[in-house]
């Protein structure tokens, strides 16, 4: 057992355990804290796997970018009575874990079935900046151009529907 | 142990999981789209896993366009968050049921 594998074991049990506490956390602001230890352990699990760019931009923009925001929400919002989840309505209590247990359960008896590449060859694919960003200007580059209309998109949507009405 | 394809799949599945978990139990509209967001990590890491093992930059590309996705996709859910929160005062998804039948 090497580094590697001590390391995934360490991200991957903070990461199910982080995930859980974001399900189970009876305040929205400390499940917002622990989802940015879901992202940064997220961010560590692409480490190993080589992929060192999108380690970096998950921890800018999922890390940094989405969850300021989603804090900056609910500093907004000022909620004063937070919506604890044993409070909730008994359909939803009972069926949400199951659903998803069960679904996350098929998902990998699915995976399990399934015949994979062989995993200890020594020709795997090293994620490197040039050889993740080269086919982005190349051949997905229409891809890229509609990415960036449909943020423009959402900038100006997100613009209209916080607009307030009585102020043109 | 040799750590391979399947144990990243596996953390995968668990995080997926426990993001639908968090979208079908918890009735606050930011929980729900917090459980949104673990999904689209889900989904990440499983490709970014493919990439690895299948030995393409693919699975990486795609999931740069997933991360710039779910940007959008907070942005635009975070504001209808607060235009519903100006219309009803609440974040609570029980208190928006006017469309059951």
């Amino acid at each position: 057992m090497n580094a590697g594998d001590i390391l995934f074991l360490f991200f991957s049990l903070a990461l199910v355990l982080s995930a859980l506490m974001v399900v189970l956390s009876p305040n929205a602001v400390v499940s917002a804290l622990y989802l940015v230890l879901v992202f940064v352990f997220t961010a560590g699990l692409y480490v190993l796997l080589q992929a060192f760019f999108l380690a970096l931009l998950q921890v800018l923009v999922y890390a940094g970018a989405i969850m300021v925001l989603f804090l900056f929400v609910m500093m907004v919002l000022d909620l004063r009575k937070p919506c604890r989840w044993w409070s909730g309505n008994l359909p939803a209590l009972m069926g949400g874990p199951l659903v998803g247990l069960a679904f996350g359960a098929a998902v990998w008896a699915t995976l399990r079935r399934t015949v994979w590449p062989d995993a200890t060859s020594e020709t795997l694919f090293r994620g490197d900046l040039a050889a993740v960003v080269t086919p982005l200007f190349s051949r997905f580059l229409l891809s890229v151009e509609i990415i960036a209309l449909l943020l423009l998109t959402a900038t100006i949507g997100v613009v209209v529907l916080t607009r307030r009405e009585d102020h043109p | 142990m040799i750590i391979g394809l399947d144990h990243y799949l596996a953390v995968s599945a668990i995080l997926f999981g426990l993001g639908l978990t968090c979208i079908l139990m918890r009735r606050d509209l930011l929980l729900i789209l917090m459980g949104l967001e673990m999904n689209l990590n889900a989904a990440n890491l499983a490709l970014v896993a493919f990439s690895r093992y299948g030995r393409g930059a693919d699975g990486q590309v795609l999931t740069l366009f997933v991360i710039a996705i779910a940007a959008a996709e907070a942005a635009v859910g975070l504001a209808i968050v607060v235009a519903l929160f100006k219309n009803r005062r609440s974040v609570n998804a029980d208190d928006f049921r006017s469309l059951k039948g």
